[in-house]
């Protein structure tokens, strides 16, 4: 066993790092207060790379692997998560997709300029009746012969607004239940499609989140991913990689409250000593560390099987649900570390806090990663 | 044109320092050591000027004395955007060292420029610069702000008080930069870190040179005293009256 990372590794850490304390830091406050997109910052970390890291360079990616990949993602969330979904989504949900099933075609048209960074994707799967049932589509992709008549809406869809690429679960056969389900590549700005207003969520305030509507928009045959009926397995099979961006982002928010409340309490100072020498204090850091350190190496793991080209869903379900409601428990505890202090925006913790409930809701509740895990016990896999 | 840039590796500034041998040496395990932070401003505008193509400069090589622990921060100057590095193989002892060793390998060497930081963030004894213009017999431009070109000419322009100058050396000059050199240290791309490992990075025996200062011993400063969180201006004002007496 090796914890050693590579030269690569960790100089990926610091340019994520460096960005994340030296940019991102500077105006995150504001842009989650009045909702901003973070445009100038995407593109500067599509400069750097990151918006298609894990793409291969022969489709103009990074071609890193996925252990710089939670490298990267924790240090970005630790400052700015909505900068961390935006990435994650990009990379893991839409250039991933279209990396392993897409065709050649459609990866020099579609995959190049999202791995460039140039454009950004959107994966449209949740609907408003369903979200962790996602077999349940009621958007209808008819088959028209040379094209699919799309007719519905999808709902809470990162990237929704700002995305020049769509990846669009839809229903094309109810007959056949999941096996009618088909995956298309959909321009953002193909007629009939209506981007609802931007959702005003509790936190990641500056991705943008909207429904999307679609009226008889129609789309290529050749935009479908895969054969025809492959759309759900594929949504599923990406979301397995999907959980481990947000799991590390989840990760990055914990230790970015841990490491603001660890100072915090060497600096505050209560009955004469400062608080980190008070045990109710000391012991909350102590959990906090530890959890943190768990659930980095369940995000390690999980990225070094999909590395090794081993089956990783199992342990993205765990890294994801033990990472997002860690970081619920952690930045819960950095706000009370912090007092008075941390209920105001200027510490930062408060907004970390309102991020993380997130990461326990979107790319699979905690409750669905639970049935994956117990699912895997009792077919024997655990 | 070729352009070398002199680089020296030194502690993270966060790293907390501790010394041993009855305070003689600085411990070094555990540190995490990063670019001095004047030479990776240096390394930044020389890549920058490389990769304007509206000047002479087509080559950066960076050159550092060190042992093997100091090869990820060559391997950080190569992703950055230097296409060679070399590493004098000895443990930096003291300036007049370091510069010498220097010296014997940029003697005669090709290039526009030489480019130093000002000093490293460590020992802040800002003497290698100079002392390395010294030895090479060149022209030594300290407080460069920028260069341009007048054709192949490197022109240097220098911050001095109330205003700029303009400086043109003959041959190859040693430049000084501080803080203004470069906007902020480049962060390595994604292409940058893939390509590091396949750029160069030449290995060269030392020659012998023995250092000009022993250092007797370190002493930490005093550890500062407590923050006091005030809540109120009414608390500040009570405070620097009844316990600082400043007001």
């Amino acid at each position: 066993m090796n914890f050693q990372l590579t030269e690569e590794q960790i100089m990926i850490q610091q340019a994520a790092r460096d960005y994340a304390q030296r940019e991102l830091i500077q105006d995150v406050i504001e842009r989650d207060e009045k909702a901003i997109y973070p445009t100038e910052h995407i593109r500067n970390l599509a400069e750097l790379g990151f918006l298609g890291m894990l793409v291969d360079p022969q489709y103009d990616g990074g071609g890193m692997d996925t252990v710089s990949y939670v490298l990267a993602m924790e240090e970005l969330s630790k400052v700015d998560s909505s900068v961390g979904v935006i990435i994650s989504v990009n990379n893991s949900l839409v250039c991933f997709g279209l990396e392993k099933y897409g065709t050649e075609e459609q990866k020099e048209k579609y995959l190049k300029p999202l791995a460039r960074g140039e454009v950004t994707g959107a994966f449209l799967l949740s609907e408003p009746g369903a979200g962790s049932d996602a077999t349940s589509q009621q958007t209808k992709a008819i088959d028209m012969g040379d094209h699919y008549l799309v007719n519905g809406v999808k709902n809470w869809i990162t990237n929704g607004h700002t995305a020049s690429v769509y990846l669009l679960i839809a229903q094309t056969d109810p007959a056949k239940g999941h096996h009618g389900i088909n995956a298309l590549i959909v321009d953002r700005h193909a007629e009939g499609i209506t981007v609802g207003p931007h959702e005003n969520k509790m936190g990641m305030r500056s991705s943008d989140t909207h429904s999307v509507q679609f009226t008889d928009v129609k789309v290529p045959k050749e935009n479908r991913i895969g054969e025809d009926g492959f759309g759900f397995k594929f949504a599923m099979k990406t979301l397995e990689g999907g959980r481990i961006g947000i799991a590390s982002q989840a990760l990055g928010i914990a230790s970015g409250a841990y490491e603001l409340a660890r100072k915090y309490a060497m600096e505050r100072k209560t009955f004469g000593k400062p608080i980190i020498r008070h045990q109710a204090i000391a012991f909350k850091l102590a959990d906090m560390a530890t959890e943190i350190e768990a659930a980095r190496f369940l995000c390690l793991k999980a990225a070094w099987l999909k590395d090794q080209g081993q089956p990783y869903g199992i342990a993205s379900a765990m890294a994801k649900q033990y990472a997002a409601d860690m970081a619920m428990r952690v930045t819960t505890e950095a706000v009370q570390i912090h007092g008075g202090y941390g209920y105001v925006k200027e510490y930062h913790v408060e907004r970390l806090m309102r991020d993380a409930k997130l990461t326990q809701i979107y790319e699979g509740t905690s409750e669905i990663q639970k049935v994956v895990v117990s699912r895997a016990i009792e077919s024997g896999n655990i | 044109m070729r352009v070398l840039v002199c680089m020296s590796y030194i502690p993270d500034t966060t790293t907390k320092i501790r010394f041993r041998e009855d305070n003689t040496q600085l411990d070094d395990t555990s540190i995490q050591w990063v670019i001095n932070p004047w030479d990776e401003l240096a390394l930044t505008r020389a890549v920058e000027l490389k990769e304007d193509a509206g000047t002479p400069v087509d080559e950066v090589e960076i050159v550092m004395v060190g042992g093997v622990r100091c090869e990820p921060i060559l391997r950080k100057g190569l992703a950055i955007g230097a296409d060679k590095a070399t590493r004098i193989d000895v443990e930096p002892l003291d300036a007049f060292q370091t510069a010498t060793q220097l010296a014997a390998y940029m003697q005669g060497k090709d290039c526009g420029f030489i480019v130093c930081g000002i000093e490293s963030g460590d020992y802040n004894e800002a003497a290698v610069g100079g002392m390395l213009a010294e030895l090479l017999d060149y022209a030594s431009v300290s407080s460069v702000s920028s260069v341009q070109f007048d054709g192949v000419t490197p022109i240097y322009q220098r911050d001095v008080a109330n205003g700029k100058e303009q400086v043109k050396v003959d041959g190859p000059a040693v430049l000084i930069v501080q803080k203004g050199f470069a906007r902020v240290p480049k962060i390595p791309n994604m292409r940058g870190i893939m390509t590091a490992r396949s750029k160069p990075l030449d290995v060269i025996p030392a020659i012998q040179a023995e250092p000009l200062v022993e250092f007797v011993e370190y002493a930490a400063p005093p550890s500062k005293g407590g923050v006091k969180m005030l809540n109120t201006p009414e608390e500040l004002v009570r405070s620097l009256s009844d316990e600082a007496k400043l007001i």
